[in-house]
């Protein structure tokens, strides 16, 4: 008689337990949908809103670096511009003017100076006409946003109060106004003005909220009396070195308080306050986007565990089956748990390309913000999905892997043994 | 090769204690044919399941191959069953979704064992079992015969010394319960030790040795020089 081997069992090979369970995935459809639906949905909203915080960010941070480290933004208006958003939109407690600017141009430090008045006006040329976003600026505003002229040329280098009947527009705006025929040199009404097209702005996206390509430039003092306002909108300062940054700062302050009785009444942002500003709102979306994700993969995960808790009992005979042929108890854990894994797994890949999809559909409705997930998030969420599933999943299989084989096979529940 | 000594099992049922398994002595040698009957509840069920290593005793030592059983945990107990036993239910107890040549199969794939390893023995089951032409064919498209002869495939496939059968014919016709037996039969000549517990008194007067059991006790064994005598009690 043979004598008794040393117990010892190899485990089953993976591709045979992959089959195994992808047998079982495919047997109950309805049940597999719905787990792999739950896990979808929960790594979607992950990859998407990551996706959107992301491109939100990228766009914020593209949009000031366009400014330069070195400009300086004054609006008129105090405001306390440490937590929360700077004041984009302004009510004036007093004008910032022309003269101001000026004054701010022979400060030492400063480079350049672009006074900037902004508002909606009906452009017109023939018989076609347009609202269109028109600008009151100077020379120095075209260096200072890095615009580009495609065709003619900038405004010209004129004293700030000095107004003329000129204008740069945007590529859109031509091709709105001018279709094919050339613009240049063409005469533009607004209002009761009348402009002439000198240049033609390069294809640019937006900036700072403004799209370029359908705005129409015109000097500063030519939109002071379109708009028969005589307060600037903005002041953009450049200054000639970053190292004064802080003092210059403060000179510019000084110099509007003496200018203005006294009152300190203009509110100057620089970079790094506007991108320290969106970095707290950046923040608190993470948060919330970790929020939502929890929730959702909360829901996921006990989703997935009443699916195998039913389960379990579903398949208590199998379960003994399996014991009785000498299946040992990590085997049936490992059966449950791999199977939530492959669950967990498709369930993420879906979510990501699900995510991906709406994310591109996203970028073709609004090219100009990088909507993307970031590699770290998809990995991310894909190992929170399969973290999630195995840990609920842990009880179903303990509770079949600790049945007694006997039990099990006769499905006999606590009243005996 | 295979000995109990004194071995109860008992349960608990409300404030009444149940002897299933009352003190059983009983001795059987390598390539035996035995017959288990007995009334319902008499203990059959739990003998085989005790035999078969799925329950574990209360009380006394169950010896298979001269290895005491009762100390060991359910890990080796799991792969002694793999190794060593092959079990056989009335109710067939195949997994629906696999397919017939799968349901056979299930056991090498448990116990790890490589494809290229696995065609050659199932190949050779299937043809002993005359079952090649329904291989690929879903319990549910098998005549309650075939779906027995698969479930005695997959206890066969891996060879085991001890084939336990649980009312193997209880729910089949005569015919297929014949053949069925037949078959059983055959693979004990072969040199596979035989349990077979069964209702049926033509089934059980069939075997080399019967055994009937009445309120967790061997009543009568029909090789007089293995009748479990109660010793102690």
């Amino acid at each position: 008689m043979p004598s008794l081997p040393v117990p010892t069992s190899e485990p089953m090979r993976s591709a045979d337990l992959i089959a195994f369970n992808l047998k079982l995935i495919e047997r109950q459809r309805l049940r597999s949908a719905m787990l792999l639906a739950a896990i979808a949905i929960s790594v979607m909203a992950i990859n998407l809103l990551t996706g959107i915080g992301e491109g939100g960010k990228q766009f914020v941070l593209a949009e000031f670096n366009l400014l330069g480290k070195n400009v300086l933004i004054m609006l008129p208006g105090k405001r306390e511009t440490t937590g929360g958003i700077p004041p984009l939109t302004g009510e004036t407690t007093r004008d910032l003017t022309l003269r101001d600017a000026e004054a701010i141009a022979r400060l030492g430090n400063v480079s350049a100076v672009a006074p900037l008045i902004a508002g909606k006006m009906e452009i017109s040329h023939d018989k076609l006409s347009r609202e269109a976003f028109t600008i009151g600026s100077n020379r120095a505003f075209f260096d200072i946003r890095q615009l580009d002229v495609a065709q003619g040329k900038a405004l010209p280098q004129l004293p700030l109060e000095q107004s003329q009947a000129v204008c740069v527009i945007g590529s859109k705006l031509r091709k709105e106004l001018f279709g094919t025929k050339p613009a240049l040199g063409q005469w533009l009404r607004a209002a009761d003005s009348r402009f002439r097209v000198i240049g033609i702005l390069k294809d640019k996206g937006q900036g700072l909220g403004f799209d370029m390509n359908e705005a129409i430039i015109v000097p500063v003092a030519s939109a002071q009396a379109l708009f028969n306002q005589a307060g600037l909108f903005r002041v953009f300062i450049e200054l000639r070195s970053l190292d004064g940054l802080q003092k210059s700062q403060q000179r510019i302050l000084a110099l509007l308080k003496e200018r203005h009785e006294g009152k300190e009444d203009v509110t100057i942002i620089t970079q790094d306050s506007l991108l320290w500003a969106f970095e707290n709102i950046l923040n608190t979306l993470t948060l919330a986007v970790a929020g939502i994700a929890g929730i959702s993969m909360l829901v996921a995960g006990l989703l997935i565990m009443n699916v195998s808790l039913i389960a379990v009992s579903q398949r208590t005979p199998e379960i003994g089956l399996l014991k009785a042929l000498g299946c040992p108890a990590r085997t049936v854990a490992l059966i449950f748990l791999s199977e939530a894994s492959i669950m967990a797994l498709s369930g993420a890949l879906l979510g990501i390309l699900m995510s991906e999809l709406l994310l591109y559909l996203a970028r073709e409705l609004y090219p100009t913000i990088p909507f993307t997930t970031p590699l770290w998030a998809q990995l991310g969420s894909a190992l929170i999905a399969t973290v999630t599933a195995l840990l609920f999943a842990a009880i179903p299989a303990r509770k079949a892997a600790n049945m007694a084989p006997v039990d099990a096979l006769l499905d006999k529940k606590a009243g005996q043994a | 090769m295979i000995e109990l000594q004194q071995l109860c099992r008992s349960f608990q049922i409300g404030d009444q204690c149940v002897h299933a398994l009352d003190h059983i002595d009983l001795k059987i040698e390598s390539g035996a044919y035995l017959s288990v009957m007995g009334p319902s509840g008499s203990g059959k069920s739990t003998l085989l399941n005790m035999l078969g290593l799925l329950d574990t005793p209360s009380s006394g030592e169950y010896l298979l191959n001269q290895t005491a059983t009762s100390p060991l945990s359910e890990e080796p107990r799991a792969t002694l069953r793999r190794e060593h036993i092959g079990f056989v239910f009335q109710s067939y107890h195949l997994i629906p979704r696999l397919t017939a040549r799968e349901n056979i199969e299930l056991p090498l794939i448990l116990a790890g064992m490589p494809p290229k390893q696995r065609r050659p023995l199932l190949d050779k089951v299937m043809t002993r079992l005359a079952l090649s032409d329904r291989a690929a064919h879903a319990p549910k498209q098998l005549s309650g015969g075939q779906r027995q002869r698969v479930a005695i495939g997959r206890a066969i496939v891996m060879k085991p010394q001890l084939l336990l059968a649980d009312e193997p014919t209880g729910n089949l016709d005569s015919t297929s319960g014949r053949e069925v037996i037949e078959l059983l039969e055959e693979l004990n000549d072969e040199g596979i030790t035989l349990l077979v517990v069964t209702h049926d008194q033509n089934i059980g007067e069939r075997a080399r040795r019967e055994l009937k059991m009445i309120d967790g006790r061997i009543a009568s064994d029909s090789a007089g020089n293995a009748v479990a005598t109660r010793t102690d009690v």
